[in-house]
């Protein structure tokens, strides 16, 4: 699976893409966060303030309860200010 | 049936007159409403903004609003169109625009469009400053999350 990051996530992860295997029992996005946050200081640097970050499926805005079965890309991002 | 919405993400600044002379009503609109949001200056110290995106999300989530607004307002024509990348103050950051025949369909899209863009197009700003520094993310507004929020109640 494909992680890509935007932003302030992207910049304090330090990467703007990664690919992942996900470990089993990681079924929703709010599992994958809380699991992404145990890889190092900076995950959980950038995730720490979980609820304010805004996950996108293949694209299309999700929520943290969704599955991420079957997802080829899930992108992490702050609140959007566009426009 | 519904307008074809005209959908638009580029680095190059938006031609405001090109934009309005491609909107094609064939002389049915009796309403023409255009928003330009444009780069403040912020009190002199602002050099640039600084406008990262999701390369394919953001048309599609546009897309979608513009679709949306094409569905709900009788409109002879939607177009958005957004930048990304390095915007210097003065410079036009988004562009939107709605005709109808009578101007209440055209306002009222136009707005909904506009505020549906700067709550869920995934665009980020960063401040770039004159001083030489590269300022912070700009931070969202609540504000931002009522007027879209407002629109689930209309129609």
């Amino acid at each position: 699976m494909k992680l890509i990051y935007f932003a302030w996530v992207r910049e304090r992860i330090g990467m703007a893409e990664e690919e992942v295997e996900l470990p089993a029992g990681i079924e929703t996005v709010s599992d994958l966060l809380h699991w992404l946050r145990g890889r190092g200081e900076n995950y959980e640097s950038a995730l720490q303030a979980q609820d304010m970050i805004r996950v996108a499926i293949d694209k299309e805005h999700s929520d943290h309860s969704d599955a991420v079965a079957g997802a080829k890309e899930i992108a992490l991002f702050p609140p959007m200010t566009g426009g | 049936m519904a307008v074809e919405p005209l959908v638009r993400v580029q680095a190059g600044p938006i031609d405001l007159g090109a934009e309005i002379a491609a909107l094609e009503c064939d002389g049915a609109a009796g309403a023409l409403v255009t928003f330009t949001g444009t780069c403040r200056d912020e009190g002199g110290r602002l050099e640039a903004l600084e406008l990262e995106h999701y390369p394919g999300m953001a048309e599609s989530e546009i897309a979608r609003f513009a679709a949306e607004a094409a569905r709900r307002w009788d409109l002879l024509a939607v177009a958005a169109v957004h930048r990304y990348g390095r915007v210097a103050p003065g410079e036009t950051i988004v562009f939107v625009a709605c005709a109808s025949v009578h101007r209440a369909a055209a306002f009222e899209a136009a707005h909904f469009l506009m505020d549906y863009m700067k709550t869920r197009a995934p665009f980020w700003k960063r401040e770039h400053l004159k001083d030489g520094t590269v300022g912070g993310w700009v931070e969202s507004k609540d504000t931002d999350d009522h007027a879209a929020d407002r629109w689930r109640h209309v129609l």
